[in-house]
């Protein structure tokens, strides 16, 4: 019998066993194949869509490869200014305290231009949730060093490997604002399986909880890969960030208040 | 019934962002213009009309906290001095990408640089030809007095939400600082609605609502650039404000906004003892520039002084408007120091009437 399925039968309405969020629209996804984004935004989409807050919610998308977030979200967005987002976050929860309000930002966008934003969002306790997507790496401009790049791995700017020396060290900044009294939740996760997808989930769908208990800032870093910008495949993407990137940034809620 | 108060014009500016309903300030310490946010955090305004205010840590954060509540629709400003007015170079320019209202208050001082903290007028510049990156313009406008100061928040508001544009009040540090009479405008109830635009959530019965000033296609770059070039065409042909003083029969003109008009006023009245017939126009708002006004005094008198605390920036603008037909020349003072009227007179006397 199964030789009989024609492709007519599989994509009939009856036999769909997954569909897109609804809450993404019907843009096709920009990021590159197996790219972590795209679980991503499909993750907060889901909590958004399951906690029945989408209409309520104001994302804050940044400068860097999920820079058109708002194409893909069929939510109310603002793009902010490179590294702004927390402080554009800041503004719209400060005259909206019943909305919700995350902010999506890659880590030269968190780390790098916007860590005074950042920090002091979270030294606030702004009551706003954090997605932050930690790649080692600045993917839009093509592949240069970020301020998470490991040591010695290799970028466009620091093409014989981060010499810590010179470049400084990579910034461990979730660690950094767990020790703020502002933060509720600070947590690491990743996408790359389905059980890590599973917890990944739970984890950003907590960050949106806290925020209706008004618990201040919840941060959700998500160490996830870049195999255009690493130049690698994906699937060795996969294997270098759990091999390389997994023992610098350990996985694991790193605060929970 | 009238309510008079003696206030500092940084006072006076507070005080009016409270009454005309505004939703939020957010903005960050800097001298000479400290007193806005002191003023609103010991007001209570989150008592008085629901307003935030809030200390931000920078004016990096301060400009894109406005960003983020003016793209909800809601009236916020900010208020800075020069060197702080520099960093938010970039927000306003994203502002003005995206089309939000808002209010931002330059109180200026003496540059470049960290300068000093005296009065100036040497942001004409930035002010007036956009500042940031891109072509922009805010809408300028320039206060002569701390009663100026208070209804030019309201006036200022209005515009932004009329044109959907970031408006400056270019003042300096002599206004921000100088006490005067005030009339304040009764409280304005904060707005309960937004404009259909705003980011305030998406219902089920609308399209996204999404701020932003990002347009990777050059051709709809262009096309919305051309949307705005229409909008300041709008601007500059509906909102030029300007005031004379003794222009009727004048023979000689000064030309001086803000503080500078002060001065020049005094100016007019010693040339006018020594029978001097000369008149001060007084352009209100920088951006529009009053060139047409200019243009047709400039048939009238035998020459004009630009008198700013500056090195000439507006002259630049009020040679336009002359196209050379008589003498404009500029005399300025600098760097934190202010012109007496005498100097200015003798000025006009050497520069363009013996000149």
């Amino acid at each position: 019998m199964e030789e009989n399925i024609t492709l007519e039968d599989i994509i009939r309405p009856e036999n769909l066993v997954f569909q897109k969020t609804k809450l993404f629209t019907e843009k096709p996804l920009s990021y590159c194949p197996g790219c972590g984004h795209g679980v991503i935004h499909r993750l907060v989409l889901e909590v958004l869509e399951e906690m029945g807050i989408s209409e309520q919610t104001i994302g804050v998308a940044p400068v860097g490869c999920s820079v058109l977030a708002y194409e893909f979200m069929d939510i109310d967005m603002q793009q902010a200014a490179h590294g702004r987002a927390p402080a554009v976050a800041t503004g719209i929860k400060r005259v909206f305290p019943e909305k919700f309000v995350f902010t999506y930002q890659g880590d030269g966008d968190l780390a790098a231009i916007g860590t005074a934003e950042t920090i002091h969002a979270c030294n606030r306790g702004e009551n706003i949730t954090i997605i932050f997507v930690n790649n080692g790496i600045y993917g839009m401009t093509g592949g240069q060093m970020a301020p998470t790049t490991l040591p010695g791995m290799r970028a466009s700017t620091c093409p014989y490997g981060r010499d810590v020396k010179s470049m400084g060290h990579p910034l461990k900044i979730t660690e950094l604002i767990a020790q703020l009294p502002g933060t509720s939740f600070v947590t690491r996760q990743a996408v790359h399986t389905p059980g890590n997808v599973r917890k990944a989930k739970k984890a950003i769908l907590k960050a949106f909880q806290n925020q209706k208990e008004k618990k201040g800032l919840s941060f959700v870093e998500v160490v996830s890969n870049c195999n255009s910008g690493w130049k690698v495949s994906p699937v060795q993407a996969n294997k270098w960030m759990v091999e390389n990137m997994f023992p610098f940034y350990p996985l694991g809620d790193i605060k929970d208040v | 019934m009238k309510e008079l108060r003696l206030m500092k014009g940084n006072e006076a500016i507070a005080e009016a962002a409270i009454r005309c309903g505004a939703d939020a300030y957010f903005g960050y310490p800097i001298t000479p213009q400290s007193e806005v946010m002191e003023y609103l955090m010991a007001e209570r305004p989150e008592q008085r009309t629901g307003m935030v205010v809030l200390q931000a840590e920078s004016e990096v954060a301060s400009i894109n906290m406005i960003y983020g509540a003016a793209g909800c629709g809601k009236k916020a400003m900010t208020s800075s001095s020069s060197p702080g007015i520099s960093l938010m170079q970039e927000g306003l320019s994203y502002i003005a990408g995206a089309e939000l209202p808002c209010l931002v208050v330059n109180v200026v001082r003496g540059g470049p640089g960290l300068g000093t903290i005296q009065p100036s007028q040497a942001d004409y510049f930035q002010a007036t030809k956009g500042g940031g990156h891109g072509d922009y313009h805010l809408i300028v406008l320039a206060p002569a007095s701390v009663q100026e100061m208070c209804d030019f928040v309201k006036d200022g508001f209005d515009l932004a939400f009329q044109y959907r544009n970031p408006v400056m009040i270019l003042t300096d540090g002599a206004i921000g600082q100088m006490m005067e009479k005030v009339e304040l405008f009764e409280q304005i109830p904060r707005s309960e609605t937004q404009p259909e635009w705003a980011c305030v959530g998406k219902p089920a019965t609308r399209g996204r609502s999404i701020i932003t000033s990002l347009e990777l296609d050059p051709n709809r770059q262009e096309q919305f650039n051309l949307k705005l070039q229409k909008k300041y065409r709008e601007i500059e042909a509906k909102e030029v404000r300007y005031e004379k003083i003794q222009c009727d029969d004048a023979e000689y003109l000064f030309v001086a906004y803000g503080t500078s008009s002060r001065i020049c006023q005094k100016s007019v009245q010693l040339a006018r003892e020594k029978g001097i017939k000369v008149g001060l126009f007084r352009p209100i708002s920088l951006y529009p520039f009053p060139y047409e006004a200019i243009e047709s005094l400039s048939k009238q008198v035998k020459g004009i002084l630009s008198v700013e605390m500056s090195a000439g920036q507006m002259i630049e603008d009020i040679r336009l408007a002359v196209h050379d037909r008589i003498k404009v020349q500029h005399y300025g003072r600098f760097g934190g120091m202010m012109p007496v009227p005498s100097e200015i007179l003798q000025q006009l006397e050497t520069q363009i009437i013996g000149g």
